[in-house]
């Protein structure tokens, strides 16, 4: 339980930095109320479909505040210090990614919430949402780690653009089907278009875990990949 | 047993030989110091003790467990009091040592009352509840020592500890390196040649990664002791009194307060009856004590704050 004590101390960083706290749960939501707007006739731009596509954006956001937050600890002698307590690599994932778990689930329930002002439905189950979009956070989170123990704070905003551009283009506001053709097909290789083709499916369709058990499979990968290879690398990080 | 054992360890970072196969044992609560200038090697000795780096070749145990095949098990019995400031900023001074207790498996009473000895030995307690960032440059340094002491290690490690610490604190540091000597072993590095030769029970002198001399501050000090040196200051010191000077003794050096003359048998008051019919006054006369600097001159042909 040694990796409680780091991620009690990594919490207690995310909840005194209230600005940034609050703009990482509440910008989603009122992206989601302004696009709504914007939309005016579009399918697309519905509630219910901008909604899976927003929390992932969401997500993004807290794998850049990840990826900050270890790569600023990197650079600090404080980080040496906590290499030289007794914990592994996996102690070290978990203190650092576990205290964002329930900032992206704020962030998810205060999309639906706002969304169901906007005519939001879910035909299928709640829970099945929830557990794909609580896949996807932890492995936005896991990038983030990944990103944060390899880059220097100055290039994580590039990575971020990117990741940001794959998850746009991967389906969160982009009509995949609309498109169509190989950026169709180029999208099914990341977990984006996977997830949220696997979401969308439950909240319109009311799918059930049968249906959606071929996406969630390529989020499943995908999260555990990068569990695995966040804590590679910080095995790596621990004697160089 | 010894705390530590160190056997051919080495260290390179592309071309350069940063520590070049040091052996080195450490008797259980010994305060081992390790002297040389920028660069000699320390910190990267240091870091390999502690398990954030890997040795090139060679390896080491600390308490028995070898450092690069049972970390984890070296990191339970050490504690390290980095060069540079390391504390949690967004956290209070309670909060960063009961982070690092906790760290170390500590249960809560115990993380208190170690916590609360600390904050009073450090002048901390009575801005323990605010966040470390308000703190002022010597308080956050404080707390960073705090931090390393707080688990109780078996093996502390303590790089330049007393940098940026006022005089009191200083001293306050000294005190508590003097009542852990004995219970603790202690490695420490340090510019404050009087700090090693103060508290050190035994002294490696490190230059270019090599173990250039090792001993007790006393025998590294006789080890170099040759012709005295008595150093004479004195306020305008003319031309003509180092002439006179120079009549009676082979060895004399100007110096900014006056001269050093290096022979023996120089009785101070001929030195005096010297200078005086010149019209010299001479402000003090005394032997030159050997330093740990002199020694490390001796060693190496350098200064240890070059």
């Amino acid at each position: 339980m040694r990796y409680a004590q780091l991620a009690t101390r990594n919490l207690k960083t995310i909840w005194r930095d209230p600005l940034s706290l609050g703009l990482t749960v509440a910008l989603p939501a009122v992206l989601l109320v302004v696009l709504q707007a914007l939309g005016g006739v579009d399918t697309f731009f519905t509630a219910t479909v901008l909604a899976p596509g927003i929390a992932l954006f969401g997500f993004v956001m807290l794998m850049f505040s990840t990826a900050m937050a270890l790569s600023r600890d990197r650079e600090s002698a404080l980080f040496s210090r906590l290499l030289t307590a007794p914990l592994r690599s996996n102690d070290f994932v978990a203190g650092y990614s576990l205290p964002y778990v329930p900032v992206a689930i704020a962030q998810g329930v205060g999309i639906f919430a706002i969304g169901a002002f906007f005519d939001l439905e879910i035909k299928g189950s709640v829970i099945l949402v929830a557990l794909v979009l609580l896949a996807m956070a932890v492995f936005y989170i896991a990038l983030g780690m990944i990103l944060g123990a390899t880059l220097d704070v100055a290039p994580i905003s590039g990575a971020y653009a990117v990741i940001l551009l794959l998850t746009i283009f991967g389906g969160a506001w982009v009509d995949l089907e609309a498109i169509g053709g190989v950026f169709r097909s180029a999208a099914a290789a990341f977990p984006f278009a996977h997830a949220l083709d696997a979401v969308r499916a439950v909240m319109i369709d009311g799918a059930g875990f049968a249906d959606i058990a071929t996406d969630f499979s390529w989020v499943v990968a995908y999260t555990v990949g990068a569990v695995a290879l966040a804590i590679l690398l910080f095995r790596r990080k621990m004697a160089e | 047993m010894s705390a530590i054992a160190a056997v051919g360890l080495s260290r390179t970072f592309g071309d350069v030989l940063a520590v070049d196969g040091m052996d080195l044992t450490v008797e259980e609560g010994e305060l081992f110091s390790l002297l040389g200038p920028n660069g000699a090697g320390k910190t990267t000795t240091i870091r390999m003790l502690c398990c954030l780096l890997r040795p090139t070749s060679g390896t080491a145990t600390i308490m028995g467990h070898d450092i690069q095949t049972d970390p984890v098990a070296v990191k339970r019995v050490i504690a390290v009091s980095p060069q540079e400031t390391a504390i949690a900023e967004h956290l209070n001074a309670w909060e960063n040592l009961s982070l690092m207790a906790g760290l170390h498996g500590f249960g809560k009473e115990r993380v208190k009352r170690r916590s609360g000895e600390l904050l009073e030995m450090m002048a901390l307690t009575e801005r323990a509840k605010e966040q470390a960032r308000k703190y002022s440059g010597g308080m956050k340094r404080r707390l960073s020592i705090a931090m390393a002491l707080v688990s109780d290690p078996k093996v502390l490690f303590l790089d330049e500890p007393t940098i940026g610490l006022d005089p009191q604190s200083r001293r306050g540091m000294w005190e508590h390196m003097e009542a852990l000597k004995g219970d603790t072993t202690i490695v420490l590095t340090t510019h404050y040649l009087e700090e090693a030769d103060t508290l050190a029970d035994r002294v490696a002198v490190i230059d270019e990664g090599k173990v250039v001399a090792l001993g007790t501050p006393s025998q590294l000090k006789e080890g170099i002791s040759g012709t005295p040196v008595t150093v004479v200051e004195a306020a305008h010191l003319t031309d003509d009194a180092l002439a006179a000077l120079r009549q009676n003794y082979s060895e004399v050096r100007r110096t900014e307060a006056g001269v050093e003359i290096e022979a023996v048998d120089v009785a101070l008051y001929d030195i005096e009856d010297c200078l005086r019919p010149i019209g010299i006054t001479v402000d003090s006369i005394y032997r030159k004590q050997v330093t740990l600097d002199d020694v490390f001159l001796h060693l190496t042909g350098k200064q240890l704050r070059e």
